[in-house]
Formats: structure tokens, sequence, C-alpha cells
């Protein structure tokens, strides 16, 4: 197991590393740059500030420097764009924002939309299983951005209960709509993966064995059917987590809540170089630690997997 | 120290409020003011800095001048008034300038505002090392020197500003340049604080690290959502400030800040293009529009790149005739804009629009006279004219596109491509000349007509259409140093509306929902160079 882990994250490294160095290469490729602005910058002013920031270098000495940044003083560079700030401060501001409101629509999906399927599927063919079914679909024909105006409409202008966006330190009253917002879909994805793999399971032998035996529903269900029926859905869950927690742009340009998902998004259209590649390296660790988590909960789940 | 001031003139600063609040009256107008005077408003983005020297954007300069204050600020409609500086002198040969500071200035940690602090700001604005995306304002001021120091062929100390003493700040410029005073109200010429920039470095524009001169300071700042400056009981004026704490908030969604407007959360946001009639009608004193220094055209490229038909006047005539600016303004925008048929807006501050040959015409004979002028230059339905029109992503630009692109099929057979680029990939051809036709707005820098029609110069950086005409730079150059240049601008304008290197096609207005209890908003201010401390709130 521990040879395993240590071997996982040997590979991690040159993955990162590739991602770095296609990220970089890429976000020099686009057309224009970090000061091409509508008022143009006489061209001495704009050598002035990109002697500033290193930008007249050639482009591989560009990225020698930044990995060394990275790797020595874990130093993402300034911001292009907000020339008062560092990236490190960037990522240190958003990441909690989209953190708090990613991880608990992550709670809100995966409970909310295991125990639906879970029901849909003991109940199936049963007004239970048409209402879990029905309300996944109408999840998931509702996109974010559409689910978003909606609930500000009712719970902002009609009802006045909530405030209609902003962060305010991570009020609940702030955090409301953007859950619900964001785990509406995942949560549909989660009730109708949850509902066929337990339906699967339900219908396997060792099932029929134990319901021979004459267990009790419940045992079967919570003993015997719940951890092989959640397999499926684990490989599904690593890759959510890491886009929740690392945020969504609908979320957080519709309640403006000042979260990381928005500045990758504004930074790749700033050309804000040192920002997009922070973001996009944060991301992509992310998602490199959080599958290596579920390949180690899949031995957990199933005694056949072992590493 | 700085501690034990501050907290000294806190208390002073609440003393003055009480008995501000017990009367709870205007000073001046006698209104009933409200009890909490707190301004929400609307950003669209987070603000690129909150150094002076380096802000470059206009929600930042907003920022600065609550937070700063320079040499002259605005009144209400835009002229200019007493900042630090109470008032100048100038030399015989126009170059030299002597501005006399108030001596009550203060920083918000007690310190003086002195005439080195504006040596400081401005040495540093021009210093390479400083990297300021705005140095070429202190080389668009005519500074002594200013072009040399930016390129780093001299010291930032040989920049042509002295502090004769405390209280006297010198400037000598290269030439005479009539509007200078104008320019001492942009944020790059604020003065800037040299010690606590040297001991904070980058970080000096933290809330717990700044020391500012103007109204307000800097209480909070969460990038990309909030900030909220409060007042500075420093500050001389500070007497006469009544919003106590103003709050900017940053949402990019111009319909989600609107929503957030409705439900009492903010007291000023813009009203996104087409709904303005629609509010204007439900909440009759909340929606406003306004003149705005800015003007919406059309480049043609005149470079070899572009099409040779743009070579022909008779065709860039026609195109421009053919356009009909009303249906613009009043079916697309529908927010109060004005139709176009010169560059430059007629808010321009001196500016008397001239009468355009072309801007008398009615559409029908615009169309007429468009259709003869393309005929007569070759093209018709057998030989069509074919080109492209670029502009960058966004709802309005497109529909405006697809309308004229639409008028010039109908009327003059032209076939017409757009072509949705992204803003920086836009920016890029736009400089590039690699375009046929391109959507531009610009927006004035200061009030005066030569903001606009500088562009039109053949060595000017931003005539992305490389449009040369030696009259043009003539009539120009000499503005620069003309006792009255308006009989140039004027001629300019006759120039354009004939030669038509450009499409006018609207200029613009603030299309804004601003709280029928928020006084004093300086809608006459075309430039929209506001002031939290000029403005208050009433008791509704």
């Amino acid at each position: 197991m521990l040879f395993y882990i240590i071997r996982r994250l040997a590979i991690a490294l040159p993955t990162l590393t590739l991602l770095i160095v296609f990220s970089f290469l890429l976000m020099h490729m686009a057309p224009g740059g970090p000061f091409t602005a509508e008022r143009e910058l006489p061209p001495q002013v704009l050598a002035n500030i990109e002697a500033k920031y290193g930008l007249d270098q050639p482009i591989y000495m560009q990225m020698l420097e930044y990995i060394y940044g990275l790797v020595a003083h874990f130093d993402f560079g300034p911001s292009f764009q907000y020339k008062d700030r560092a990236v490190n401060e960037i990522i240190a501001t958003g990441f909690p924002v989209t953190l708090t409101y990613g991880t608990l629509s992550f709670i809100v999906a995966v409970l909310l939309g295991g125990l639906l399927g879970i029901t849909a599927a003991i109940h199936r063919n049963s007004w239970l299983d048409y209402f879990a079914v029905g309300l996944s679909i109408g999840a998931q024909v509702l996109p974010n951005f559409v689910m978003g105006p909606i609930l500000v409409l009712i719970f902002v202008l009609w009802l006045n209960l909530l405030p209609g966006g902003g962060w305010n330190g991570g009020q609940w009253q702030n955090l409301v709509l953007p859950v619900i917002a964001l785990s509406t879909s995942y949560m549909a994805s989660i009730t109708r993966l949850t509902r066929s793999s337990m339906l699967e399971v339900l219908h396997s032998d060792f099932i029929r064995t134990a319901r021979a035996k004459g267990l009790p529903k419940r045992v079967i269900i919570f003993k015997h059917a719940l951890k092989p029926a959640l397999l499926p859905l684990f490989s599904y869950l690593g890759p959510i987590f890491v886009s929740m927690i690392t945020g969504s742009v609908v979320i957080d340009y519709y309640f403006s809540t000042g979260g990381i998902g928005i500045a990758f998004v504004n930074s790749a259209l700033n050309r804000d170089y040192a920002v997009m590649m922070g973001v996009t390296i944060l991301m992509g660790g992310l998602t490199i630690l959080f599958n290596l988590l579920v390949d180690l909960a899949y031995a957990w789940i199933d005694p056949k997997i072992r590493y | 120290m700085v501690k034990s001031a501050f907290i000294g003139g806190a208390l002073a600063f609440s003393l003055l409020s009480t008995s501000a609040l017990a009367a709870n009256l205007h000073p001046e107008t006698g209104e009933k003011l409200a009890d909490e005077q707190v301004f929400t408003y609307r950003i669209l983005d987070e603000h690129s800095s909150l150094d002076p020297q380096i802000v470059e954007d206009v929600t930042g300069s907003e920022l600065m001048r609550d937070l700063f204050e320079g040499l002259y600020n605005q009144d209400n409609d835009g002229n200019l008034e007493p900042g630090v500086a109470t008032h100048h002198d100038l030399s015989e040969d126009k170059t030299v300038y002597t501005f006399h500071l108030r001596p009550e200035a203060r920083w918000s940690d007690g310190k003086p505002v002195t005439a080195h602090d504006f040596v400081f700001a401005w040495q540093r604005a021009a210093d390479p090392k400083t990297a300021s995306p705005y140095a070429w304002f202190v080389e668009l001021m005519s500074l002594k020197n200013a072009k040399k120091i930016v390129a780093g062929d001299m010291s930032p100390s040989d920049l042509g500003v002295k502090a004769l003493d405390d209280h006297r700040f010198e400037v000598t410029l290269s030439a005479p340049l009539p509007y200078f005073p104008l320019m001492t109200t942009h944020a790059t010429t604020f003065p800037s604080p040299q010690w606590a920039i040297e001991a904070h470095g980058d970080a000096w524009t933290k809330p717990e690290n700044m020391v500012s001169n103007g109204a307000y300071v800097l209480a909070e700042h969460v990038p990309s959502e909030r900030s909220v400056r409060v007042r500075n009981a420093n500050y001389w004026n500070n007497e006469e400030t009544i919003i106590e704490k103003v709050v900017t908030l940053v949402i990019n969604d111009e319909n989600a800040a609107l929503t957030r407007y409705l439900a009492g959360e903010l007291d000023r946001t813009e009203i996104p293009s087409g709904q303005y009639p629609s509010y204007k009608k439900s909440h009759p004193e909340e929606a406003v529009s306004f003149p705005r220094l800015c003007s919406y055209y059309y480049w043609f490229n005149h470079s070899d790149s572009g099409p040779e038909a743009f070579n022909d006047k008779r065709v860039r005539q026609a195109l421009s005739f053919a356009l009909d600016r009303n249906v613009i303004t009043d079916r697309i925008m529908q927010g109060g804009q004005f139709p176009a048929y010169t560059f430059t807006p007629a808010v321009t501050a001196g500016f008397e629009v001239p009468e355009v040959p072309f801007g008398q015409m009615s559409q029908k004979e615009r169309d007429a006279k468009a259709k003869d002028l393309l005929a007569e230059a070759g093209y018709g339905a057998e030989n069509p004219l074919e080109f492209t029109i670029v502009y960058n992503t966004s709802e309005g630009h497109k529909k405006i596109a697809i309308a004229a692109s639409q008028m010039w099929k109908q009327k003059l057979g032209a076939k017409v491509t757009l072509e949705n680029l992204e803003w920086k990939t836009f920016l890029t051809r736009k400089r590039a000349q690699q375009f046929d036709v391109s959507r531009n707005g610009w927006c004035g820098d200061y009030n005066e007509a030569s903001t606009f029609l500088d562009l039109m110069h053949s060595q000017s950086s931003y005539n992305d259409g490389k449009y040369v005409n030696e009259e043009v730079d003539k009539l120009l150059s000499e503005a620069k140093t003309a006792e009255n240049p308006q009989a140039n601008y004027t001629r300019i304008e006759e120039i354009i509306a004939d030669e038509m290197p450009i499409i006018p096609i609207y200029h613009y207005t603030n299309v804004y929902m601003l709280r029928a209890n928020l006084k004093n908003w300086p809608i006459n201010n075309a430039e929209q160079n506001w002031y939290s401390r000029n403005l208050y709130k009433t008791a509704e």
C-alpha cells in the first residue's frame, strides 16, 4: 500500500510538470498579452512594464524562472492584472471561498442524491421512485445559470429573505443560494448513478443468497448491498469534488462570491499569465490528489482490490 | 505615535459628527438627512490597483478620488476647484506653474501634505522602475524631461518638478499646454506617501498599511468582492463630508447587479442596454440617463491591408450615410444615446458641434445619396461591395453590427460578414490592421476635444485605421499651443464628415439606477469624476 502511494506520487510529479509546460506554452500562444489594452501603451512604457515582470526574457527562461520560483519558494509570482497583488494572495483569498461553498454543495449533493437514489432503487416503480427520478431529471435540465436567476427571483425579490449575492465573510445567508444552485445538477447525477448501481447490486446472486438466508431487509441493504453499489459512484465523486471546490464560474459570476472559479476565466481573458498558471496548477494538483484518495478508498470498499 | 494621532483624530471626528447629527439637516439645503449615510455601489470588475500612480481603470480611479486628493478637484459641472492647491501662478512663457498648497492639508496619519509629496509622486509615476502603465500620462502632461525619463535616458530626479518650500510646488513644462491644470485632477498626479511606500513596498495599498490624504481612508478590501472606505478624520475639509461610509461591490453580471439594486442592496448600478425605457416607466425617479464623454464609431482600414474599395472616399461616405443612427440609438441601445455625425461628443467642454452637411440631411436623403455614391464608385448588383466587420464579444456590439450589416445589405447591396473576436485577440488584430471595418469606443481622458481628435493624427498610436491627412495633422499640432483651438477642432470635424475616415455612430450616455434619496450626483460632469464627499442621503 505504502509503495503504491509512493509510486502514484512519483508519477504525479512528471504529470504536473507536463501540465505546467503545456499550459505555459499554450497561454503564450494566445494572441495579445497581459498589457494589450484599449489604450495602447507607448513602446517605452510597455518595455518598462515587461522588464519589471520579466516578460522581455525568452520564453524558456520565463518558464524556468517560473518553475524555480514555484519549487524553491512556493511562489506563483505577481499578478499582471492586479498590480499590487501576488498570485499566492489571490489564491489565498479566492480558494477558501470556493472551498467553502464547494464542500457544502458536495455534501448536500452526495447526501441528498445518495438517499434519493437508494430510496428509488429499493422502492422501484413506486411513487417514491418516480418522485426521485422526476426530481433528478428536473434538477438536471435546470442548469445553474438558469437556476441562479430563478432562485434570486424567488428568495430575493419576492420573499426578500436572502441577499442576492456577495460573500460577506461566508455568512450562512450568502451561502444558501450558491449551494442550492451548485449542488442540484450534481445531486441529479448522483441520484441516477446510485439508483442504477443499487438496482444492479440488488439483482445480483449474493443478495439473492442473503435474502434466501432470511436476513432482514435493512441488513441486506446497509450491510451487503450499499458498499458495492457505491463503487461506481466513488470514481465519479473524486473529480466532481475537485471541480466543486475549485469553484464554478457561473456561481462566482452570478452570485459575485469572489471565488477562484471566476479568477480562472478572467485570468485567461486578461492574459494574466501568472494567475492562470496558479489556478491551473492548483486544480491539477487537487485532481491528482483526489484521484489517489478515491483509488485508496476503493481498497477499503472492495476487498477484492488490493494494491 | 501614529496610532495616538489617529485616535485623536477619531475623537475630534466623533464630536463633530454628533453635533451634525443632532441637527441632522443638510447645512446648505436644509433637507432632512438620513440617519445612515452609507453609499453602496456596484463595479463591474475588481480595480487594477489602489496605487494612484499605477491605477489604470475607471473604477480604480473612482476609489482614488475618494482616498487621495490632488492639486485640483472637479466640481459638479466638471470645472476645476481647489484641492490640495488653492491656486497657481503661471510664468510669462506659460511653461512654469507654481501651485500654492493649503497648509492645513493632512495625511490620514496626521503628517502635513507638502510639495515634496507631489514631487515624490510625479517622479515615481515617470520612473521606469515603477513601471506604471500610466507613465504616458506624465508625457502627455508635457512635463520637462518626462519622455527621456520614461525611456530610461535620464534620472527621475530630472523631471520638471520642484518643491520651492513645503507649500509651493513648481512644475516646468517642455512647451505651453493650455489645458495642463485640467490634468491635475487625474489619479496619476495625486500625491503619495513616501514613508509608507518605503516601509511596506507593494503592500502599502493594503488597508492596514495605507496612508492617504483624501476624504476617506480604506477600511477593508476583499479582492474581487468588496472594498469599504470610511471618513478620514484628518482630511482638511472633513467637516463638510456627509457620507460616512462607501461600499464598493464587485458584481460582474449587470443583470444580477440590477436585481440586487431592486432588492435594496445597492444605491447605484448600471441599467443594461435596451432596458432603460421599462425602468424609466416603473422607477421614474431612479432611472437616469445623461451624456457621457465617449464616442462609438467604426474604423475603416485605410492601410494596404484594408480593402481597396476603402481608398475611395465615395465608398466610405456611402457606408456612413446609409447607416441609420436613429435605429441604433432608439431601437437597440434605448438608453438615451445621441446619434453621432461628428467624432467629438457635444458634451465636450468648449466644443461647439459643427453643422456637418450629412448630419443635416434626412435619412431618406442620406440613403439616396449613398446609393448614388456607391454606384459612382462602381459597386452595384454585379459587383457588390464585400467586407468584414470585426467586434469584440458583447451583446451590444453584436446587435449594432447586425443592424449595420443589414442596412448596408438592403440599401447598398453590400455583402457584409460579421466576425466576433475575444477581447485581446480583437485588440491584437486591430493594432496590426488585420480588419476591414472594426468596432471602436473612445472615452475622453480629459474634457477637451483634442482627447478625441488626436486619434486622427497620422502618428497617433490609436490611429488603428492608419488614416493620414496632412491638414488634420497640421491643425492638431497648431491646436496644442493655440490660444483658442476651437476653430481648428471644427475644421477637423468638417474634414472627418467629408473624408469619413471613420463612421461616427453614437455618443454614449450613462444609464443608471440611482437611489432617489442619494443627492448631488454630478450628472453634469461629463467625465463622471464624482467624489463621495459631495454626496448625501436624505431621509425618505
